[in-house]
């Protein structure tokens, strides 16, 4: 049977976050910034968080100072190092134009220098002569041919590579330091997360889908720590480099240092413009996905439904249309955002020709050297990223708050009503359960039971029954505490529930539900989920009690065997019979049971039945009834519909009634001629 | 996984402007660092300002130039990229949408929408990665390495060494690193595992008190995962400075060696500082190209599993000389049918031999795996027989062209399955251009009539994706009114009254006798009380018919029908139905009796 039905509730369980508006595709891409609704406050809470790590994130901040007044300082220094070797180049060069046109064997006498020489020249050939040229001829020993100056060159390069090193290692560190800190809030963020879950009422859940939950566990705390791990540091670098750079670049001349500034609006203006078009364009790219991920995955699911009505060259239309809208927006959103390298390299383009102009016009005045030029050109190179940097500082940051509000939104919840500080403990349990006076509503304007008064004695077998959707599952949710009553109060052998511990209540039901809820893990470990200490020989005869004993042992490892993620590597039946199994083995006083409907085959179906009825004996239990005979010998008959409980009381009373129960069960037996 | 480059053929005159683009800007690029050698040596050294305006004019046209063209790389490539996975998305849609449940079976459902949404946009974000960035870096390579030859040949090991050394680092990093990520990628499943279970078990584990042990749970999980996680970032951090110092020692050793070549003149400062810059274009390239590495192999598990698809032949499709039966009145015979599932040993039906005739209701009942539902969907060829014939007014299914078959049947499925839209484009799904009288009728008669009128806008009361805002009852309801639209000669209801309650089950089949009367129809169920009153009740055990006719006939003769029976009514219960039946009898007897005076 299953596998003639398509059924995508597996992969949907699997990406929850899938469509949900915040979904693992709509976050981290380029120029997507969400917005928080409280960007202060979140930062409040978040800089909170981090106050434990102070001492860290100082040092982190002092590295990365340090690393990047390192790395500014070097360029500088190798520029040096580049005009000494052009200094020197200059010299030699001056000393083989001087010693070329002397006759050949002449010896230049020793202590001659320049001076001497540019005596001896006449004033039209003098002036040709640039002043810097002639200040490095005056100094020149002409009795030898100058060498270079290679100890200053090594000089320098020690200091670099040292200045290298360090700047190396400190970044390292101080990331070494920061994916520590990230990942131990990640860590502290998910456990809350995790503990939050079993603390809220479960009328939380009511409004919200697991996905959402899912989503901040996994999506936002990861947003978060990829912010905290990259973008702090990277942020204080930034600022220190911008400032750094800026001091370095007008030390060595502010006119260069003009001419590079006027194109840095100009790239900022671009930047921004291209950052707001594309997060537009982002925008609509995402909706069309999800209008072609939701098309797909509804027409996969219908397939069987979509070929029968002929409905395939409809379904391709409107596959083609929506795909040619999301070509559209995805081809423009990459385009424009792909601009940004691009015209960020053609601006440090421009630039370096700027530089190199007006640095070669410079050179030749003399004003600066061409080590200068070289370190100019380094920096400018190097200014591009920050100032990107910074100006998506504000976008990352914003995502990040807007990822840390939810996650704080959901630990921030109401808890559910604290326990009393001097709980009653019930010793004995006979198992007498009153409604006194119930009133309850999911919310608060829609009340659905209206002063309900009953009284079960002990032992008694009440059956819950109506049509489906009736809401039969709200006396489970009260009985058990998930929910609390708004007026009255459910007494248990005479104590209001209330009055109890939450554990305490739970561990007088046993609990068999139609969505049979078991957990990747043994068969084993599952029938034993509510005794966790139970011995192989209880968990054994409870599952013979629940005649489950025997398909365990027909299964692959039997007891060992793993149920899958989905728990759907046995059949409903058998999963049925293991939660009755997990009831038997709770050995608890009373009872909550829904019975199997058509999911399960007959044969099965009467196991199950049996199992049922053998676990009951003597137990004050509650059952969801959809059988007959479950209903016929109940002690009390609870009517639902519409969330209500309309009627009361036993078979024969009720039918005698001939109110909504009789109806209701007589429609299942006067038949017509029908399809 | 080459095959699906095929889908770049109809953008190769694009492909062709954008490779010359490439081109363009890799020269010009390269160009660069040769003008500024020039402005050093033939204008600051000889201190000749003309050079250092001309040069530097002619740098500012070649850097525009090359703007230009990058900005026409990205074009292409953005178009090229998204084009080809608009093309490919198509073929495999498309494609699914011709698969029959054997294909859909093989891939199963949740694969197929994977692959047919986040596998293609993985390709499309790595194709224009490609495009962008690493088509051009073997160019970009090997000019600036011949180049940079040309300039200083003895220093060219220094661009060796760097290389390989960024190599090395970026091997080493990425062989610990990569199995990592595919463990962190496992780990994050566990905990959204762990979390979910957490979730849809709430219930449960408060019932059981076991909040301590889920935690726990996650706990280990989290811890595992914060722990792995720590490990590839600190390994990553790696990778930035120790590449920094690659390209800082790169330039310092350029200096170094370049001064040495100067001194003796053999270098001109200009060009040495030209190499520098080809040294870091160089050692760029390499970087970009070693992406590839790792980009790809993350792109080829996506285009595996897409070609997986495209390639796939399926496997039921319109015969190649359809057959038009000469009547059409919907009768279904099945003649010796066997099915087994494909790589299955043991079939899941047996010589299955029966007729469906119209005016006739067929019901199919049996537990649980016992091939009920199959046989139904041998019908409409969601498989096809292994062996044996399935004929339709005596023409076996396979010899139909699908569209003619597929109007004959109203098929109605277990789930209601719904498509977003509205409750009308639902109810006219297989009808498009029904009537509105039409449409409905199949309201009334589905007992939907009510419901929609709550919905607020009637028919046009929208329905969301699976139908996910509306009941499991009233999804039924729709989806039999869908039935019922196209007017069908043949009805299949797989257990479809499951999820309605008595009464409306009732009104329903009473309604919907009236529109079925000169019908086929075949309903598979589960509830005993759905078909007691069906002309013909076959029950299906492990795969074969052990029993073929009415109730009565069965309650006497039929031992697993009897079981079946015992199962879910009381023997009481079975005897006040009989009475009901038997007086139902007589009453229609009577009206057959009046219409006939």
């Amino acid at each position: 049977m299953s596998k003639d039905n398509i059924s995508i509730d597996a992969e949907k369980k699997k990406t929850p976050a899938h469509g949900m508006g915040h979904g693992p595709m709509g976050r981290g891409m380029v120029g997507m910034a969400e917005k928080p609704k409280d960007f202060k406050g979140t930062m409040r809470k978040l800089i909170a968080y981090l106050k434990p790590y102070r001492v860290l994130i100082s040092v982190v901040f002092v590295f990365a100072i340090a690393s990047t007044i390192f790395s500014i300082a070097s360029p500088k220094i190798l520029g040096n190092a580049t005009n000494q070797i052009v200094s020197d180049y200059v010299k030699a060069n001056a000393y083989d134009q001087i010693t070329a046109k002397l006759p050949a064997g002449y010896q230049i006498p020793a202590g001659t220098n320049g001076n001497d020489f540019l005596k001896n020249l006449p004033e039209a050939m003098l002036s040709k002569i640039h002043s810097n040229t002639l200040d490095s001829i005056k100094s020149l020993d002409l009795s030898q041919k100058p060498t270079f100056n290679f100890g200053k060159i090594r000089y320098y390069a020690i200091i670099l590579i040292s200045l290298y090193l360090f700047a190396a290692l400190m970044t390292y560190i101080q990331g070494w330091i920061m994916s520590g800190v990230a990942q131990d809030i990640s860590y502290k963020l998910r456990r809350q997360i995790s503990e939050k879950i079993n603390r809220l009422p479960l009328s939380y859940f009511d409004k919200r889908t697991y996905g959402d939950v899912l989503s901040r566990v996994t999506n936002d705390v990861d947003t978060l720590s990829q912010t905290l791990n990259q973008s702090l540091s990277q942020a204080v670098s930034s600022v220190v480099m911008i400032i750094g750079i800026l001091a370095m670049m007008f030390w060595i001349n502010w006119l260069m240092t003009l001419v590079s500034l006027v194109l840095l609006p100009l790239s900022i203006l671009i930047i921004s413009f291209i950052v707001k078009r594309s997060q537009k364009l982002f925008k609509d790219q995402q909706n069309s996905l999800g209008d072609i991920d939701g098309h797909i995955e509804e027409m996969y699911a219908g397939h069987n439904v979509m070929r029968v009505f002929n409905g395939k060259a409809r379904s391709i239309a409107k596959f083609n249309s929506i795909n040619d809208k999301l070509y559209e927006s995805s081809w423009k959103s990459q385009f424009l955002s792909g601009l940004l390298i691009p015209i960020t390299t053609f601006v440090g383009n421009l630039n370096f020709v700027g530089v190199a102009i007006v640095g070669g016009w410079l050179a030749i005045k003399g004003t600066i050297q061409i080590g200068d030029i070289q370190a100019f050109i380094q920096y400018v190179n190097q200014f591009n990223q920050p100032v990107s940097q910074v100006a998506q500082i504000t976008n990352v940051l914003q995502s990040a708050a807007a990822a840390a509000e939810r996650v704080f939104e959901f630990l921030e919840e109401k808890d559910e009503l604290a326990e009393l500080a001097k709980p009653v403990v019930l010793n004995e349990v006979k198992g007498a359960v009153e409604f006194d006076n119930v009133v309850f509503g999911y919310s608060p304007d829609k009340t659905i039971i209206h002063k309900f008064n009953t009284k079960i004695e002990p032992g008694a077998k009440i059956a819950i029954v109506g049509p489906t959707g009736a809401g039969k599952t709200t006396m489970v949710n009260l009985l058990m505490r998930f929910y609390d009553v708004s007026k009255g109060a459910i007494k248990i052998d005479g104590v209001d529930i209330r009055d109890m511990r939450r554990a305490d209540l739970r561990k007088l039901f046993g609990m068999v539900l139609q969505d049979t809820w078991l957990f990747n893990g043994t068969l084993k470990d599952n029938i034993a989920y509510g005794k966790p200490d139970a011995t192989m020989k209880q968990i054994e005869s409870a599952a013979v009690a629940a005649s489950a004993n025997h398909f365990i042992h027909a299964l692959p490892h039997g007891y060992k065997m793993e149920l899958n993620e989905e728990a759907d590597n046995i059949s409903s039946g058998e999963k049925q019979l293991l939660t009755i199994a997990r009831a038997m083995l709770a050995k608890t006083p009373m009872l909550i049971l829904d019975e199997a409907t058509s999911s399960v085959d007959t044969r099965t179906e009467i196991l199950i039945q049996k199992a049922m009825e053998k676990l009951m004996k003597g137990k004050t239990s509650f059952v969801i009834a959809h059988r007959l005979s479950t209903i016929r010998n109940a002690d009390l008959i609870l009517v639902m519909r519409d969330g209500n409980i309309v009627e009361q009381g036993k078979h024969e009373e009720l039918l005698k009634k001939k109110g909504f129960y009789a109806s209701l069960y007589n429609s299942q037996f006067v038949t017509s001629k029908t399809a | 996984m080459i095959k699906i480059l095929k889908f770049l053929k109809p953008y190769w005159l694009w492909i062709i402007t954008f490779l010359v683009l490439v081109v363009i800007y890799v020269v010009a690029t390269l160009q660069l660092p040769d003008y500024m050698a020039k402005i050093i040596n033939q204008g600051i050294l000889p201190q000749d300002n003309s050079v250092v305006w001309h040069t530097g004019l002619l740098m500012l046209g070649v850097s525009l130039l090359g703007g230009i063209a990058t900005i026409g790389v990205n074009y292409y490539a953005s178009r090229i990229g998204s084009g080809f996975a608009k093309d490919v998305r198509t073929a495999v849609f498309s494609k699914v949408e011709d698969f029959s449940l054997t294909e859909f079976n093989r891939f199963s459902t949740s694969s197929l929408i994977t692959r047919s949404t986040n596998d293609i946009q993985q390709i499309q974000m790595v194709l224009i990665m490609v495009l962008r960035q690493v088509v051009q870096a073997p160019l970009m390579g090997a000019i600036a390495v011949a180049k940079a030859y040309h300039t200083a040949p003895s220093l060219s090991w220094i661009i060796a060494l760097a290389v390989i050394l960024m190599l090395g680092l970026i091997i080493t990093v990425f062989s610990i690193a990569m199995p990592r990520f595919q463990l962190l990628q496992k780990l994050i499943d566990k905990l959204n595992l762990v979390t979910r279970e957490n979730l849809t078990g709430l219930r449960v584990i408060r019932a059981f008190n076991n909040e301590k042990i889920q935690e726990k749970k996650f706990d280990d999980a989290n811890r595992t995962l914060t722990d792995t996680n720590l490990f590839v970032n600190r390994l990553m951090v790696v990778m930035f400075p120790a590449l920094m110092l690659l390209f800082n020692f790169a330039a310092l050793g350029i200096i170094w060696y370049g001064a040495k070549l100067v001194s003796i003149n053999n270098l001109e400062i200009g060009n040495m500082l030209a190499f520098m810059q080809y040294a870091m274009q160089i050692i760029g390239a390499f970087l970009m190209f070693s992406f590839v590495f790792i980009i790809v192999p993350r792109a080829s598990v996506s285009i595996k599993r897409v070609m997986a698809v495209i390639n796939t032949k399926p496997e039921i499709k319109d015969p190649d000389k359809p057959i038009k039966p000469t009547k059409s009145s919907g009768l279904v015979e099945f003649k010796n049918v066997t099915f087994s599932y494909p790589v299955a040993d043991i079939p899941v039906l047996y010589d299955i031999s029966f007729t469906a005739k119209p005016g006739q209701t067929t019901a199919i009942i049996g537990s649980t795996g016992s091939g009920k539902s199959t046989m139904i969907n041998l019908i409409p060829r969601f498989y096809d027989v292994t062996s044996g014939h399935i004929l339709i007014d005596g023409v076996d299914v396979r010899d139909y062209k699908l569209e003619n078959l597929y109007t004959k049947i109203g098929y109605v499925p277990q789930r209601g399955v719904l498509f977003s839209g509205s409750v009308e484009s639902n109810i006219k799904y297989g009808a498009p251009r029904a009537k509105e009288s039409v449409m409905t009728e199949a309201a009334r008669i589905s007992q939907s009539t009510e419901f929609i009128g709550k919905l607020g806008n009637s028919f046009e009361a929208p329905v969301s994706q699976g139908g996910a805002n509306l009941s499991g009852g009233q999804k039924q309801r729709l989806s039999i009114a869908r039935a019922i639209a196209i007017k069908p000669e043949i009805y299949i209801f797989d257990d479809s009254f499951s999820a309605l309650d008595f009464k409306t089950d009732l009104n329903l089949r009473t309604a919907l006798a009236k529109e079925v009367k000169q019908k086929t129809v075949l309903i598979v169920a589960q509830r005993i009380s759905t078909i007691l009153s069906a002309d013909k009740i076959i029950v299906m055990n492990d795969g074969k018919i052990v029993g073929q006719g009415n109730h009565k006939k069965l309650m006497k003769e039929n031992k697993v029908y009897q079981e079946i029976a015992a199962s879910q009514l009381s023997e009481e219960e079975l005897k006040a139905y009989q009475v009901g039946v038997d007086r139902q009898k007589t009453a229609n007897l009577k009206m057959v009796e009046g219409g006939a005076k």
